[in-house]
C-alpha cells in the first residue's frame, strides 16, 4: 500500500490561514489503512483545526468527507457538490488523490494534509516500512524476494557495503535492517548463495523515474 | 603492465608495498596538500586521496592528486559511487588519467547522513563492483559503458576495498571474489585491529586462492588516544576494536606512543601472512607519524623501480 503520514499541524494551519469554509477530504483506501487519512483522521484533524482557529479568535466552518478511493474520478465525483461549495479543499489522500481533485476542479485550491512517503508494508502496530521503489523492472526473483533497490540505503546490487553490522544498516542501526543481510539469509535458506556470485551489471534506471514521468499503456484494452 | 604506475611496479616485483592515506583539506588550501605530500614522499609507494570521506565536502581528490604528483608522490584517487552518476564518473576518470593519475580505488562511499550535507540526494547509479568492471572496460576494451570507443583509454591500476569486519562474514569473501572477477588489480582493506577476525577472513580468502589473483594490502590505523579507540569501536560501522587494545590505550602513560606500538605490532603480524602484499596506513589527521612507522617496521627506504 501507499504509506503516508499527516503533516505537522502548524504547516496545515498556515495553509488554511485565511480560510473560513474548509472541506477536508479523506480517502478510504491505503491512507485509511495506514491510519493517516481515513474517516477517523479526518475528524481528528477537523477538531484540531477548529480548536486552533478558536484560540486565534477566528471562525471556520469545516465539512468532512471521505471518498472510497481518491485516485479515481468516479469516486471524487460523488462529492462534487461539496468541492464546488468550498474555498479550500484539504485532501487527506496520498499525492495522487490531491492531484486528481486539483485536476478535476481547476478553479479550486487543493492542499495536501499528508506527506506521501512510500509503497510499503506494516511491520508492527503503528510502524510501516518502505518495500518497493517502483523501479519498473522488478528483480525480486534474483534476490530471494527482498528488494535491494528499495531496501538497501545505497540500492546496491552486488552485495552489502562495509557498513552492514549485525544485520543492521549503517544509516540507522536501531531502525533499518540491512537488506543484504536479509537477501543473504534468504538465499542461504533457498540454497542459492551461488547466484549471488554473479556480477550484476549496472542497472538501467530508464524504467525508473529517471526515464521521465512514466506511463503504462495497455494497447489491448485501449478504445 | 596495465598502468605503468609505481604501485603496480612495486607489487609486480614482489616487494611488500606501502601506501598511505592523505585526506584533502576542507578548503582550497594547496599548501596543506603540498605539506602532507612532502611528509609522505619517499616513505610510500603511493598515497590515497580520499573522495569526500564520510560525506564531508573536501577538495576534489583528482585536483589534490595533481598537486601531489608535482611533489613527486604517486596518487591513488578514490572514487565513491555516492556523489556521481556513470556519466560524471567516467568523465572524471578520463580527466584524472589525462592529469597523470594511474591508480584508482573504487568504493561505495559512506552514506551522506554521516557528513555535513545530510539533506543531499545520493546517487549510487552504479555500485563499487560495477565501477571496477567499468574501469576495466574503459582500460581494456577502450569503451565507455554506453558503448562508444575511447581513442585514448585511461591506463589505470584498478583498486577496490574490502572490509573483513562487516557482516555477513561469508559474504565478505564472496564480495572480494566478485571484485577480483570484475577486475580489481589490488585491494586495500578496512583498518585492522581485530587480528582474530581478520585471520578468519584471510583463511577463507586463501582457501579460495583469491590472494593469488589480486594484491591485498592490509589497512592499519595508528590510534592517537583512548577516546579515538573508543569512538572507532562504538561509532564507526564496520570497524572492530578488541577489548585488549581498548585496555592498552586506556592504561597507557603515553597514548600516542602506545598507539604507534600497537600499529607496529599489527603490521609485524600482517607481514607474516603470505597472502598480504603490502600495507595501507590510514593515519587520520596524523600523517606526520607515517615516516616513523615505515622506518620502525623496516620498510624504509622504499624500492626505487
Ligand atoms: S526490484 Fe523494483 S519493482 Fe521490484 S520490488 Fe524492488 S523497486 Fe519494486
Ligand atoms: S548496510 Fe546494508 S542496507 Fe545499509 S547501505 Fe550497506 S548494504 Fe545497504
Amino acid at each position: 500500500m501507499i504509506v503516508a503520514d499527516r503533516k505537522p499541524l502548524q504547516e496545515i494551519l498556515d495553509m488554511v490561514e485565511d480560510c473560513e469554509k474548509l472541506l477536508i477530504v479523506g480517502c478510504n483506501a491505503c491512507v485509511a489503512i495506514c491510519m493517516a487519512g481515513g474517516e477517523k483522521e479526518v475528524s481528528e484533524l477537523a477538531s484540531l483545526v477548529k480548536i486552533a482557529k478558536k484560540k486565534q479568535g477566528k471562525n471556520i466552518e469545516i465539512t468532512e468527507r471521505v471518498t472510497e478511493r481518491q485516485c479515481e474520478e468516479e469516486f471524487v465525483k460523488e462529492i462534487e457538490k461539496e468541492i464546488k461549495g468550498h474555498d479550500i479543499i484539504l485532501s487527506m489522500a496520498c499525492g495522487v488523490g490531491v492531484q486528481l481533485i486539483a485536476k478535476m476542479y481547476e478553479d479550486r485550491l487543493v492542499y495536501p494534509a499528508l506527506n506521501t512517503k512510500f509503497m510499503g508494508l506494516p511491520e508492527e502496530q503503528g510502524q510501516w516500512a518502505e518495500t518497493c521503489a517502483g523501479c519498473g523492472d522488478c528483480r525480486l526473483a534474483d534476490f530471494g524476494g527482498v528488494c535491494p533497490v528499495a531496501r538497501c540505503s545505497k540500492n546496491l546490487l552486488n552485495g552489502p557495503c562495509g557498513g552492514s553490522v549485525d544485520g543492521k544498516c549503517e544509516v540507522d542501526p536501531d531502525n533499518i535492517e540491512c537488506a543484504w543481510q536479509l537477501i543473504f539469509d534468504k538465499m542461504k535458506l533457498l540454497g542459492q548463495v551461488d547466484k549471488l556470485l554473479k556480477i550484476e551489471p549496472a542497472k538501467s534506471w530508464k524504467t525508473s523515474r529517471d526515464g521521465g514521468p512514466r506511463k503504462v499503456i495497455k494497447e489491448d484494452v485501449r478504445l | 603492465m596495465k598502468s605503468g604506475s609505481n604501485l603496480e611496479t612495486v607489487l609486480n616485483s614482489g616487494e611488500f608495498a606501502v601506501t598511505a592515506e592523505l585526506g584533502p583539506p576542507k578548503s582550497a588550501n594547496k599548501e596543506f596538500v603540498i605539506k602532507r605530500a612532502q611528509i609522505l614522499k619517499s616513505y610510500v609507494d603511493a598515497a590515497n586521496l580520499t573522495d569526500n570521506q564520510t560525506a564531508i565536502v573536501r577538495m576534489s581528490s583528482t585536483a589534490a592528486a595533481r598537486i601531489i604528483l608535482d611533489e613527486g608522490v604517486e596518487p591513488v584517487i578514490q572514487i565513491t559511487c555516492r556523489d556521481r552518476n556513470r556519466i560524471a564518473i567516467q568523465s572524471d576518470v578520463l580527466g584524472a588519467a589525462a592529469l597523470g593519475v594511474k591508480n584508482i580505488l573504487c568504493i561505495t562511499g559512506d552514506h551522506q547522513c554521516f557528513g555535513n550535507h545530510p539533506d543531499s540526494k545520493n546517487v549510487f547509479d552504479i555500485d563499487s563492483i560495477q565501477l571496477v568492471s567499468l574501469l576495466k572496460m574503459m582500460r581494456d576494451e577502450q569503451k565507455v559503458l554506453g558503448g562508444d570507443t575511447i581513442k585514448t583509454p585511461p591506463k589505470i591500476f584498478i583498486g577496490a576495498a574490502a572490509n573483513p569486519f562487516a557482516d555477513p562474514l561469508e559474504f565478505r569473501v564472496i564480495r572480494l571474489e566478485k571484485k577480483i572477477n570484475a577486475g580489481a588489480d589490488f585491494i586495500q582493506t578496512q583498518c585492522i585491529f581485530d587480528l582474530n577476525r581478520f585471520s578468519k577472513w584471510m583463511n577463507m580468502v586463501e582457501d579460495k586462492g583469491l590472494d593469488k589473483k589480486t594484491h591485498i594490502l592490509a589497512g592499519v590505523t595508528p590510534i592517537k588516544s583512548y577516546n579515538m579507540a573508543k569512538h572507532m569501536a562504538e561509532n564507526v560501522s564496520g570497524v572492530s576494536v578488541p577489548q585488549e587494545i581498548l585496555k592498552r590505550m586506556e592504561s597507557a602513560k603515553d597514548p600516542k606512543e602506545e598507539g604507534v606500538n600497537i600499529c607496529i605490532e599489527t603490521i609485524e603480524k600482517l607481514k607474516k601472512i603470505k597472502g598480504i602484499h603490502g600495507i595501507h596506513i590510514m593515519a587520520v589527521q596524523w600523517e606526520d607519524i607515517i615516516p616513523e612507522i615505515v622506518k620502525r617496521i623496516g620498510l624504509y627506504p622504499r624500492p626505487q623501480i
